[in-house]
C-alpha cells in the first residue's frame, strides 16, 4: 500500500509540474506569435499557429489525468477542491491564448503605428500577470510562504495592463487615422481581449491567496 | 464459565471504549478518506491488544491501590456501574470518561464494603485528570509549532505533505492505540485482577499470566467495539466535533497519545527515576479529554481561536459528576447484589 500511494503521489506531482510547464509554454508561444503579428510577419504567424493548438490539447489531457488520479486514488482529500479549481482556471488562460491568436488570424485587426507600442506593451504586461500567477501556483505547491509575493506582482501587472488598455482606447477613439467607427470598435475589442489575461490572472490569484491560507498550518 | 459471566460487565466497558475512544485515533483520517476504515480498525485492534497485554500493569496497580475489590460479583457490579454511568452520560450528550466512572464506582465499593479510600491515591488520580488535558495542550502547541515551521519554511511539495501525513496518521494511530490499550485497560479489566480465575494462557512461545489473559480478553472486547460501532463515531468525530485538517489531526492524535503513554509507561518511569527527574504517576486518564486539550492547544497556538470555553466547563463538571454518579449507582447495585441476588460483593 505504501509503495502504491508513493508511486501515485510521485506521478501526480510530476503531472502537476508538467501541466504548469505546459501552461507556461502556452504563454511563451502566445508572446512569440503576437509579436510576429505586431511586427507584420503575418506568414510566420500563420505558419506556426498550430503550435498553440497542440499545447492547448496537451494541457487538457494532463488536466484530465490529474483529475482522474486525484479522485481515483483519493489523493489530497482536503485540498483537492482548491487544487482542481485552480488548475481548471489556469486552463482557461491557455484556452484564451488559443482563442485570441485565432481571432487575430481570422479577423486580422489593423494595428496602426500610433498604437502599436501600446498594444505590444499591453500584451507584455498582461502576460506578465499570467506568468506570475503560474509562479504563485508553483509556490502554493512547494513554497507556501512565497505565494503572497507572486500575488502582489499579479496585482501590479494587472493594474498596469488596465492603464495601458485605457490609454489605447482613448488614443483609438480620439484618433483621426480611422475613417470607419467600426475599426475603432474592433481595436477596442482586441485591447479588451489582451487585457483579459491579467483580469483572469487576478481572479486566480485571489483564489490562490485563500487556498494558501487554508494550506498554511 | 462463571468467571466469564462475571467479567462480562468489564467486556461491555471494553466494547464501549473501543466504540468511542478508539474513534479519536482515526476519526479525521477515516472521515477524510486518507485512511480506510478497515485499515484503521485492524491497526487499532492489533496495537490496543499489544498495549493492554504488554503495558497495562502500571495503571492497573494504581487502581488496585485505590480499591482492591476482592470478590468477582463485587468486581462485576463495579464495572457494570461504570458502564451504566458512561451510557447515561453519553445519552445526555455529556462528555464522559470511563476512567472517572470506574474510579467513582470503586469508591462506591470502598464505602459499601467499609474499606478506607486512600486519599493520597485519589488526589493523585484526580490531579492527573486535571493535568492531562493541560499537558496534552502543551504537547499540541509544541508539535504544532514544529509542523508549522517545517511546512511553512521548507520546500515540501503539497503532494508529499499529503503522503507524509497519510503515513504519519497510520503510525501515530498505531502509537495511540498502543497507549490507549496500556493506559485504559485498567478501566476495563483492572477491577477483576484480584479475583480472576482465568489462569495463564500459552500462545505459541508466549505464556500470558492470569492478569495478561484478562487484559487480552479486554483488548479483544475493545477491538470488537472498534469493528462493530466505531465507524459511525469516527465519521462524527471527523466531520462535526473536531473538524480539523489532517495535519492538525496528526498533531492532536500524537499529543493525546503521548499523554496516555507517559501516564502508562513503566519504562519511561524507570528512565526518569534513573535520571533523577520527577516521574509521571501511572494513572488511567481520559483519551477524549486529552484530545479536547490538544485541539484547544492548537487553537491557542493559532492565536486563541477555536477555544471552546463552554466545553472546558463541561469537562470540569464531568470531573465531579461522573464519579459521583458512578459512586451512587455502584453503591445501590452492590446493595442489590448482596441482599437480593445473594452474592457476596466483598470479603
Amino acid at each position: 500500500m505504501k509503495k502504491f500511494v508513493f508511486n501515485k503521489s510521485q506521478e501526480l506531482q510530476k503531472d502537476i509540474n508538467e501541466y504548469l510547464d505546459t501552461v507556461e509554454e502556452g504563454f511563451l508561444l502566445f508572446k512569440r506569435d503576437i509579436n510576429r503579428y505586431f511586427n507584420g510577419h503575418f506568414d510566420l504567424f500563420e505558419d506556426d499557429l498550430d503550435d498553440i493548438l497542440d499545447v492547448e490539447n496537451k494541457a487538457d489531457e494532463l488536466l484530465k489525468d490529474i483529475k482522474y488520479k486525484l479522485y481515483t486514488y483519493m489523493l489530497l482529500p482536503e485540498a483537492r477542491g482548491d487544487v482542481l479549481s485552480l488548475l481548471e482556471n489556469m486552463d482557461n488562460e491557455v484556452d484564451l491564448c488559443k482563442k485570441v491568436l485565432m481571432q487575430f488570424s481570422i479577423e486580422k485587426p489593423v494595428i496602426k503605428d500610433f498604437v502599436k507600442n501600446e498594444f505590444k506593451d499591453l500584451a507584455k504586461q498582461s502576460l506578465n500577470s499570467a506568468e506570475e500567477v503560474v509562479k504563485g501556483m508553483r509556490a502554493y505547491f512547494e513554497e507556501i510562504s512565497m505565494v503572497s509575493d507572486y500575488v502582489n506582482k499579479v496585482h501590479f501587472y494587472e493594474h498596469e495592463a488596465d492603464k495601458i488598455e485605457e490609454r489605447i482606447k482613448r488614443k483609438v477613439f480620439n484618433s483621426k487615422e480611422f475613417e470607419e467607427f467600426s475599426k475603432k470598435v474592433h481595436l477596442r475589442h482586441f485591447a479588451e481581449r489582451l487585457a483579459y489575461f491579467s483580469d483572469l490572472a487576478e481572479e486566480i490569484s485571489e483564489q490562490l491567496s485563500v487556498a494558501a491560507i487554508k494550506r498554511t498550518v | 464459565m462463571g468467571a466469564l459471566l462475571f467479567i462480562s460487565s468489564g467486556l461491555f466497558l471494553g466494547w464501549s471504549l473501543g466504540a468511542n475512544d478508539a474513534a479519536n485515533l482515526f476519526g479525521t483520517a477515516v472521515s477524510t478518506k486518507m485512511v480506510k476504515f478497515s485499515t484503521a480498525a485492524i491497526i487499532i485492534s492489533v496495537f490496543v491488544i499489544i498495549g493492554a497485554v504488554v503495558g497495562g500493569a502500571g495503571t492497573t496497580e494504581t487502581l488496585g491501590t485505590l480499591g482492591a475489590i476482592n470478590t468477582l460479583p463485587g468486581a462485576f457490579v463495579v464495572a457494570l456501574a461504570a458502564g451504566i454511568t458512561v451510557y447515561l452520560m453519553t445519552s445526555y450528550e455529556l462528555p464522559v470518561s470511563t476512567t472517572q466512572s470506574i474510579v467513582g464506582a470503586i469508591i462506591g465499593w470502598n464505602i459499601f464494603s467499609g474499606y478506607d479510600t486512600q486519599f493520597d491515591v485519589l488526589s493523585k488520580i484526580v490531579g492527573t485528570w486535571v493535568f492531562s488535558p493541560i499537558l496534552s495542550a502543551i504537547f499540541a502547541i509544541i508539535f504544532f509549532k514544529i509542523a508549522q515551521y517545517l511546512i511553512n519554511n521548507f520546500k515540501i511539495h503539497l503532494i508529499k505533505v499529503d503522503m507524509y501525513t497519510r503515513f504519519g496518521l497510520i503510525l501515530v494511530g498505531a502509537f495511540g492505540a498502543y497507549s490507549l490499550g496500556a493506559n485504559n485497560i485498567a478501566n476495563v479489566m483492572g477491577v477483576f485482577t484480584q479475583t480472576s480465575t482465568l489462569g495463564s494462557l500459552k500462545i505459541g512461545p508466549l505464556t500470558l499470566s492470569n492478569t495478561q489473559t484478562l487484559f487480552l480478553l479486554g483488548g479483544i472486547a475493545i477491538s470488537v467495539g472498534v469493528f462493530t460501532y466505531s465507524k459511525r463515531v469516527m465519521t462524527t468525530v471527523g466531520r462535526s466535533i473536531f473538524k480539523i485538517s489532517p495535519v492538525a489531526s496528526l498533531i492532536v492524535v500524537l499529543s493525546s497519545s503521548t499523554v496516555l503513554f507517559v501516564f502508562a509507561s513503566e519504562g519511561l518511569q524507570s528512565i526518569l527515576l534513573t535520571l533523577g527527574l520527577p516521574t509521571f504517576p501511572l494513572v488511567p486518564v481520559s483519551g477524549s479529554q486529552a484530545v479536547v486539550g490538544a485541539v484547544m492547544g492548537i487553537g491557542l497556538a493559532k492565536g486563541g481561536r477555536n477555544v471552546n470555553y463552554k466545553l472546558l466547563g463541561k469537562i470540569g463538571m464531568g470531573w465531579i459528576f461522573t464519579p459521583l454518579l458512578a459512586l451512587l449507582i455502584s453503591y445501590i447495585a452492590l446493595f442489590f447484589m448482596q441482599n437480593v441476588f445473594m452474592h457476596q460483593v466483598y470479603l
